[in-house]
């Protein structure tokens, strides 16, 4: 658990972070979402002291991070910044090696662990081992900034706008990624980022911030159904809000009994996309199948009902 | 048909001219101007036939562009039909003279010179070697020059004459001035290396620091071989046993105290712009995963920078091995003395003994350091 309390960081009398006090539970994907130059990355470096607050303080289960050395607590905490950082004069091993080396890891151990982690991430561990960070792709040097951040199994992961330089696709993939080494590792992550797309497709938890003050913190379901100000009502995208909360509703939760025409889809489908195939469709319902077996079928009007309790 | 190598093209008409140019001078005696003689006028055309021929047929094969191979063979037959020339056109034009006369290569010889070695050189670059391939190179060449000097066949050249007069004095100018050259070179280091360190890491020293290295580096040479006459003499009067240690007005320790200070500024320069090679990202990373100051710059830092460090080392031990010979004048020794007693005397080839050695030991250091520099470049590629 990471407490962050009362937290300020001062730049020549302003305020970049202002008394921003929150709660990271273990296990859990807090996602910080702002506009530029509200103070995320601040707040983000303050956790791993590379700024030091002006007041406040953060303890890691209830050990306050000023009672380690600096190095020592950085190298308990994994960081990904953007545009990855990678070593350009180290193999991938010797990149996500670094921090095992650091806390010296006999070689076997690193060895092992390295080869782990690039299964992982699917890249071939004979294949990619040796290669430099030169000779990779951009979306392939940005899984080895987050297996080298993961490398020591810290307990807190640190991602700063981690995907801010992918395009769209391998973005999206980039992201689940995440979300299911997460899942597998349950580690507990604090991510920035300015999309609020991404940070209610990813985050356990939201925290909103603007000129330095934390907004809001609380699920992305409550993010979006009951935003604290208009200004997180905007930014959870206005007229978008109901395709937003429905994005967050698997087909599951809404199943009724019967049958309907077509192709089935999955109970994980969220009611944003089953509603895109209705209108794509022209269809009023949607069968709906965990592979070959039948489960029931999600309707235009329930989707509609669920939209509508928003309001 | 490949067409033809636009610097081939350019050597040979710059060699063909150089032909016509006179080749050798006689001279009665060391210190009269001697007069110019064209290549065909050395000796009986036995001996100036095959030397002309070799050297034509080594600018027609650098003819060819995308021969690489053809252009080096062509410059080995242009530099071994100049060394025929040399060797017997100077026996030849001393069997016809008096008891003192002399001979030198003169501008044709020099320009020939010149011509096929840019020609091996432009054929060289083309197959770009590896490192161990240009040390193997550098080797091999001054081995070809020692065995020729060795050999006794130039011992009729007039620069070879005035060396021999004076063996004892070549050989401690040598350990003179490559003391200097490298001494100050290792000098610069020792101060330059932990001085660019800290100011990397102080921006408080290195904005006081750099520049009083520039200002340095502006006064002039001889204005600074001249300002450490009286420094050091007023020091060796005022420190106790300073006299002792060799420190004194000239003599050695001004001219190795100049060279280093105009050392310090290209190697902290060097060290400051070498450390800041690491991208942004990567310090930050490393920061960020819990590197102390010492291992970012031990192990990012510094291996990422340590080509450029390098590159500084090279520049001023260039600059150095050049500036020594500035030394002479102070009485430092090196082969500054043979110049100036040249110049004083009015005998190029005194000059020349003086000058030669420099400029080759000039381009050996800048080859060895280039190869060092190559060597010292971390990977970031896999070989292919
Ligand atoms: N070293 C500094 N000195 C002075 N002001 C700073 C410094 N670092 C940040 N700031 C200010 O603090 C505020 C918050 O900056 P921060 O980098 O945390 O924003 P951010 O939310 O991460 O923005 P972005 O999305 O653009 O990265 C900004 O107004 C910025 O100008
Ligand atoms: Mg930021």
């Amino acid at each position: 658990m990471i407490e962050i309390d009362e937290i300020t960081k001062l730049y020549e009398g302003t305020a970049a972070v202002d008394h921003v006090s929150m709660t990271v539970e273990t296990g859990t994907i807090t996602v910080i979402v702002g506009t530029s130059g509200s103070g995320k990355t601040t707040l983000l470096r303050m956790i791993n002291r590379l700024i030091e607050p002006s007041s406040g303080e953060v303890r890691i289960n209830g050990e306050s991070t000023a009672a380690l050395p600096k190095h020592e607590l950085r190298r308990r905490i994994g960081y990904v910044i953007q545009g990855d950082g990678l070593f350009p004069h180290y193999t991938i091993a010797g990149n996500i090696g670094a921090v095992p080396k650091l806390l010296g890891w006999s070689r076997d151990k690193t060895r092992a662990r390295v080869d782990e982690l690039l299964d992982l991430f699917s890249m071939e561990p004979a294949q990619f081992r040796d290669r430099y960070p030169a000779e990779l792709s951009g979306g392939q040097q940005q899984r080895v900034g987050v297996a080298r951040a993961l490398a020591s199994r810290p307990d807190l992961l640190l991602m700063d706008e981690p995907f801010g330089a992918l395009d769209p696709i391998i973005r999206a993939r980039a992201q689940a990624d995440l979300r299911h080494i997460q899942r597998q590792l349950g580690s507990t992550i604090v991510l920035v980022t300015h999309d609020m797309e991404e940070a209610i497709h990813l985050g356990d938890r939201v925290a909103v911030m603007d000129g330095g003050k934390l907004l809001q913190h609380g699920t992305p379901a409550e993010i979006i159904a009951a935003p604290a100000t208009d200004f997180v009502a905007q930014m959870v995208g206005g007229v978008d809000r109901p395709l937003r909360l429905l994005s967050l509703i698997p087909v599951s939760d809404v199943l009724e009994d019967g049958a309907a025409e077509g192709e089935p889809i999955a109970p994980d489908t969220s009611l944003r996309d089953a509603l895109s195939l209705c209108l794509w469709r022209g269809v009023e319902a949607l069968p709906v199948a965990d592979g070959d077996r039948p489960l029931g079928r999600v309707t235009l009007a329930t989707i509609r009902a669920r939209a509508a309790e928003l309001a | 048909m490949a067409g033809l190598s636009p610097p081939g093209v350019l050597f040979a008409v710059l060699g063909l001219a150089a032909i016509f140019a006179p080749f050798m001078t006689l001279a009665a005696n060391r210190i009269v101007a001697g007069e110019g003689r064209a290549l065909w006028t050395l000796a009986a055309p036995q001996i100036t036939g095959p030397g002309i021929a070799l050297m034509l047929l080594g600018l027609a094969l650098g003819l060819p562009a995308a021969r690489p191979f053809l252009r080096i063979a062509g410059a080995a037959l242009g530099l071994a039909g100049l060394v025929w020339l040399l060797v017997l056109g100077a026996a030849s034009l001393l069997a016809e003279a008096g008891d003192y006369a002399r001979v030198s290569p003169a501008a044709g010889f020099w320009c020939l010179l010149v011509v096929f070695a840019l020609m091996m050189a432009d054929a060289l670059s083309a197959l770009s070697p590896g490192p161990a391939a240009r040390a193997g190179l550098l080797v091999l060449v001054l081995a070809l020059i020692g065995a020729l000097l060795w050999s006794g066949a130039l011992s009729d050249l007039s620069i070879a004459q005035e060396f021999a007069s004076r063996k004892d004095a070549f050989y401690s100018a040598s350990l003179r001035h490559l003391g200097l050259a490298f001494g100050s070179l290792l000098a610069a280091a020792v101060i330059g290396l932990p001085l660019g360190v800290m100011s990397h890491r102080n921006a408080g020293l290195r904005r006081a620091l750099l520049p009083v290295l520039s200002f340095l580096q502006t006064i002039p040479s001889l204005a600074m071989f001249g300002i450490m006459i009286p420094v050091l003499s007023w020091l060796s009067g005022v420190i106790p046993g300073a006299r002792a240690i060799g420190i004194a007005g000239i003599g050695f320790a001004p001219a190795f105290l100049a060279l280093t200070l105009y050392s310090l500024l290209p190697v902290v320069a060097n060290v400051l712009a070498g450390l800041r090679t690491a991208p942004a990202a990567t310090l930050e990373a490393a920061r960020g995963m819990g590197m102390t100051w010492r291992q970012r710059l031990t192990r990012v830092e510094l291996p990422l920078g340590l080509p450029v460090v390098l590159a500084g080392l090279r520049i001023v031990l260039v600059q150095n091995i050049g500036l020594a010979v500035i030394a002479g004048l102070i009485g430092g020794g090196g082969y500054g003395t043979f110049v100036f007693q040249g110049l004083n005397q009015t005998a190029g080839d005194l000059i020349l003994l003086g000058a030669l050695p420099t400029v080759a030991l000039a381009l050996i250091s800048a080859i060895a350091m280039d190869i060092l520099v190559e060597v010292t470049t971390p990977r970031t590629e896999r070989e292919e």
